[in-house]
């Protein structure tokens, strides 16, 4: 019996997860269709997509794994250069943008998750801060790398180049990535839907996995990885596929991002990029998926919304951020909701 | 000779990323937490000496101490406002306020500082000499780098031996072993950990006064970059531990410097990191982090 | 059920911050006559009659983070002309600046808030890869935009109603090495530049290829980055090493002061060139002038000019802000007046649509000469693809002040 209503909260948890996603969607493109929203919010509404699979797949790693990553922009980043790359090339194959936008986001995610198996094989062998900071390492590395890649096309095919441009490219010839001036004048092509099918291909991948034979066996290693280890759990194999899992979700958001802008550039993609990440997976509760949700797209329009605050802006923000931190993690608030709750609970029976 | 001058820039920048590390190392220890807003108390130390000096004309010393002071007492209230209400926190949780405060504390000295950036003035002069020279000029060294190594020393010293001998820091370590059973013992936990706070933000504001005085430009993301560099250094010695950290500093600023000089300046960056990252495949707990064996 | 709370929580916070974002744009009309500025909206309001009858000039910026103090210059320069304009009756401008924190991303966030504002002409953004992505929404919804400093390329290409009011960047670095080898100031030249910023990037290119063709000879090429321009003595001694006798150094003036303080403790003497970045050296508090002793740079502007017009604007901008105006308030100031001029000239009204404001000044543009703080006193004209032409000055600094190169 117990099991059987176990299993019902979670459906019931995934339900509302999948429902306020759709129905945010409908709003909101509805809003749009209806020209109802101002430029700002519109603007927004890519960004927060990307945002919102960035903070799920890092719930992947940091929740459900658990182990810190300080390096998730870098992914993004490997997902973006690969995928505008992939666009470029395709686009007198592929007239549709759609399917253009679909491509390049699979290949972004395609090069992300072998980036992120490269880098699984020494950084899952640590643990805890170490991980960490190695995961940091690889995020600036990935940027410094980026920062100095010449990528050319010409009609014999691509040219890379390391440290300055050395492509050579026949006449008619085009850089597509210039080092670090990154990649200009990239066809806008993401739209909202595509960040909307994106986030809900995200979740099914997520949700299903966390309720599967691995997710479990994923949340073992974590709770404790000596007894995981004992029953036969192959611990580097379950914890490698929640990494590149989480590492190509980032990479086709990354394509997505991309191409969102006309231009993008290695520097976006820093530690300070994976820390905002990591801010809304942590805000939103270690493990919970909706909360990543929710908190990536609060703290995307946060900013924005604060601009009434000219120069105070920031400020503002930094003191948000601590008060929302001490008001869900501080024993004495938590004490005082613990309390209102038993308080109801106690009206209701 | 040039190579004698590149490893002496070297141990002087990686005198300074000891001297944050340091700080990061003890905090950690202790609270067994990363403080990210590490960097920014370094920033407000230098800024606070550099009005000290610049604006109202007192001797650097006195701007120096004032530095520290300032720094010791916003550590501390940093601690109690934002750090310690999540004592029971999970630490992710923590390292999130951490962000959040060092946000704040850019911001600020944003607004309250102005982001033109200022020019640190030169205090180590002596003699009217910024260097000294060795082997007839072949090799100069200027008094900011011979003071910044030795500042370093000493305060590794003092921190060892206020770590190893004194009352106060045996209940430091203590508390870093295992908090219940320090509490057990009648040591007082809170004050402890307050106490670690302000070494750590006064150690802060005299690594900000060396950062300055080696490379003078200050904004109010001065503190960042170096920040990161020696939370990387203070893992790389072996996070918790006091010689780690010295260490650990040393050989970032050496490895630096040596990889712009006879590798790429355009990737001395990915170098470092990548040293770091076969560093800790080989030692998974840092040069000398001590290796903790999981309880079944 | 704590993590429901929480995302209960959430929720409320996210629907707050939507509501916030449409509460601001419905009420934008009456915040922004109060927030634009304090300055100017009581000149405004009094002598304009009605804030309809003011042109809306928006543009984007970084005010906070590591860069600000450009976005902040260009910010303060723009308000200064403004008020200036507003004073004389006339044309009334409205300005509105937005944080872009030198973030493409953010960049197209400020752009939205300053649309829905009601911008009609845009000042596009301060730095240059914001700038590329602002540009092309500047094109696409039809707004003028005349940046004060978004020196890349890529920020005007292809774009027929973006110009600029600073050079290109490769604009620059041909113009140093031409400099460098008609004056005939040095053979073995060494370059210092910032491997991760567009702008350095690009002045390092130029000036390479130009100096090849002019058989200057670069001993040594090394770079810096954002993780480690502190250092840079590395890059000094590599210099030294091969016998360089000029150092160019295509960046801002903050790692530049460092080049040149480390420098100095080498006992390294060599002829430093810089380029516009470079502006703004002299005036950081604190800083040992002499360390600056013959350093060499082109700039279209400097705050040591003895002309009417620079000393005033510098006497105003110190009076208002408390620090020396470096080229980017002086651009962003030439801005607003040449937007001015080419108003007064099209007559154009605030009631005109964007378009209508983007067909009228393009025009006007391109075939019209300004006059301003920056560029050499023969007029500052623009091409069809939005690129200036101003001559820059070559300054030398002596016993810490600018002098004219000749």
């Amino acid at each position: 019996m117990g099991k059987v209503k176990k299993l019902g909260a979670k459906t019931r948890y995934n339900i509302i997860t999948y429902t306020v996603v759709v129905l945010a969607y409908i709003v909101m493109q509805l809003l749009s269709t209806g020209d109802m929203l101002t430029s700002s919010i519109e603007g927004m509404l890519v960004p927060i997509c990307v945002y919102i699979v960035m903070a799920v797949s890092l719930n992947l790693t940091v929740g459900v794994l658990g182990e810190l990553s300080l390096g998730h922009a870098g992914f993004m980043s490997v997902g973006a250069f690969s995928g505008v790359t992939v666009a470029v090339i395709l686009e007198n194959a592929v007239a549709s943008e759609p399917l253009r936008l679909a491509i390049a986001m699979v290949a972004g995610a395609v090069f992300a998750a072998i980036a992120g198996f490269l880098i699984g094989i020494p950084v899952l062998r640590l643990n805890g801060d170490y991980l960490a900071i190695v995961t940091l390492a690889f995020g600036e590395i990935i940027k410094s790398i980026f920062n100095n890649l010449y990528v050319g096309l010409d009609s014999n095919g691509l040219h890379f180049s390391l440290l300055s441009d050395n492509t050579n490219l026949a006449e008619g010839g085009e850089l597509i990535i210039g080092g670090p001036m990154g990649i200009g004048g990239i066809d806008r092509i993401s739209t909202f839907t595509a960040g909307f099918v994106l986030i809900i291909i995200t979740l099914i991948i997520v949700l299903n996995m966390m309720n599967s034979r691995t997710g479990r066996a994923v949340m073992a290693i974590r709770d404790n990885r000596i007894a995981a280890e004992s029953i036969g759990i192959q611990v580097t194999k379950y914890k490698m596929i929640a990494f590149v899992t989480s590492a190509a979700l980032a990479g086709a958001s990354g394509a997505l991002f991309a191409m969102n802008y006309s231009t993008i550039a290695a520097n976006k993609f820093d530690f300070n990029t994976s820390i905002l990440v990591l801010v809304f997976v942590v805000l939103g509760g270690l493990g919970n998926v909706l909360g990543s949700v929710i908190a990536a797209a609060a703290l995307t329009v946060l900013p924005e919304a604060l601009r009434g605050f000219d120069d105070y802006r920031m400020l503002t923000y930094a003191i948000v951020l601590i008060l929302v931190m001490l008001a869900t993690n501080s024993s004495t608030v938590r004490g005082f909701i613990d309390r209102l709750r038993f308080k109801k609970t106690g009206k209701e029976s | 000779m040039s190579f004698l001058n590149f490893l002496i820039s070297g141990i002087s920048l990686g005198s300074i990323y000891a001297i944050i590390a340091l700080g990061y190392t003890m905090v950690y220890g202790i609270a067994k937490m990363l403080n990210f807003a590490h960097g920014d108390v370094i920033m407000v130390g230098a800024y606070i000496c550099f009005y000290a000096v610049f604006s109202f004309e007192l001797p650097p010393i006195v701007g120096i101490l004032m530095a520290i002071a300032v720094c010791t007492v916003l550590g501390i209230v940093i601690e109690k406002l934002a750090y310690k209400p999540l004592r029971s926190a999970p630490s992710l949780a923590v390292l999130i306020t951490a962000i959040g405060v060092s946000y704040f504390l850019q911001n600020a000295a944003q607004l309250l500082w102005t982001s033109s950036p200022k020019v640190f003035p030169r205090f180590f002069n002596f003699g009217g000499q910024a260097s000294v020279s060795f082997f007839g000029g072949q090799l100069s060294v200027s008094w900011t780098t011979i003071i910044t190594i030795i500042t370093c020393i000493i305060i590794m010293l003092a921190l060892t031996w206020f770590t190893g001998k004194t009352k106060r820091g045996k209940a430091m370590r203590a508390c870093s072993e295992d908090k219940g059973a320090a509490q057990l013992m009648g040591i007082n936990v809170d004050a402890t950990i307050s106490m670690t706070f302000a070494i750590g933000s006064g150690l802060a504001a005299i690594a900000g006064v060396l950062l300055c005085s080696a490379y003078p430009t200050l904004v109010p993301t001065t503190g960042s970059m170096p920040g990161i560099k020696a939370f990387t250094a203070a893992v790389f010695g072996g996070i918790g531990s006091i010689p780690g950290a010295l260490l650990g500093g040393l050989l970032l600023g050496i490895i630096e410097i040596m990889a712009k000089a006879y590798i790429s300046t355009q990737l001395s960056d990915a170098i470092v990191f990548a040293v770091l990252i076969i560093v800790l495949l080989v030692k998974p707990a840092g040069l000398l982090g001590k290796r903790v064996n999981e309880k079944v | 059920m704590k993590k429901k709370i929480i995302a209960m929580l959430l929720c409320v916070a996210m629907l707050l911050c939507v509501t916030a974002c449409g509460g601001e744009s419905s009420s934008s009309d009456d915040a922004s006559d109060s927030s634009s500025s304090t300055e100017d909206s009581g000149t405004s309001s009094g002598e304009g009659g009605d804030t309809a009858a003011a042109f809306k000039i928006g543009g984007t910026g970084p005010l906070t983070g590591s860069t600000s103090i450009y976005g902040i210059a260009a910010q303060n320069g723009a308000q200064i002309a403004v008020d200036e304009i507003n004073a004389l009756g006339g044309i009334q401008f409205e300005l509105r600046y937005e944080d872009d924190t030198n973030d493409p991303e953010k960049a197209v966030n400020a752009y939205n808030a300053v649309k829905d504002w009601g911008m009609q002409i845009s000042l596009g953004s301060v730095t240059s890869k914001p700038g590329e992505a602002t540009s092309i929404l500047n094109y696409e919804d039809r707004i003028f935009a005349l940046t004060p400093s978004a020196s890349s390329v890529a920020t005007v290409e292809g774009k027929d109603n973006v110009f600029q009011m600073c050079f290109t960047d490769p604009n620059q670095g041909m113009a140093s090495a031409q400099y460098i080898a008609e004056q005939d100031m040095a053979t073995k030249i060494a370059i210092i530049w910032k491997n991760d910023d567009v702008y350095s990037k690009g002045i390092h290119d130029t000036f390479v290829e130009e100096a090849n063709e002019r058989g200057l000879e670069i001993v040594s090429d090394t770079t810096f980055a954002d993780g480690n321009a502190t250092d840079f003595s590395v890059q000094l001694a590599d210099a030294q090493s091969n016998g360089a006798d000029l150092i160019f150094l295509p960046m801002y003036y903050e790692p530049a002061s460092l080049i040149l303080t480390q420098a100095n403790a080498m006992g390294y003497t060599p002829k430093f060139f810089g380029v516009d970045g470079m502006d703004g050296i002299l005036t950081m508090p604190g800083f040992d002038a002499s360390l600056a002793e013959g350093v060499m740079l082109l700039t279209p502007f400097n705050a040591d000019a003895d002309d009417e017009k620079t000393q005033a604007f510098v006497e105003k901008y110190e009076e208002l802000y408390g620090e020396t105006p470096n080229q980017f308030a002086a651009d962003a100031y030439d801005c607003i007046y040449a937007i001015y001029q080419a108003l007064e000239a099209a007559e154009c009204t605030p009631d005109m649509s964007n378009e209508e404001l983007c067909d009228a000044l393009i025009e006007q543009f391109t075939t019209m000469t300004f006059e301003g703080l920056t560029g050499d006193g023969e007029g500052i004209t623009w091409d069809e693809d939005g690129l200036v032409s101003k001559n820059p000055k070559g300054m030398v600094i002596e016993d810490g002040v600018y002098v004219g190169l000749d």
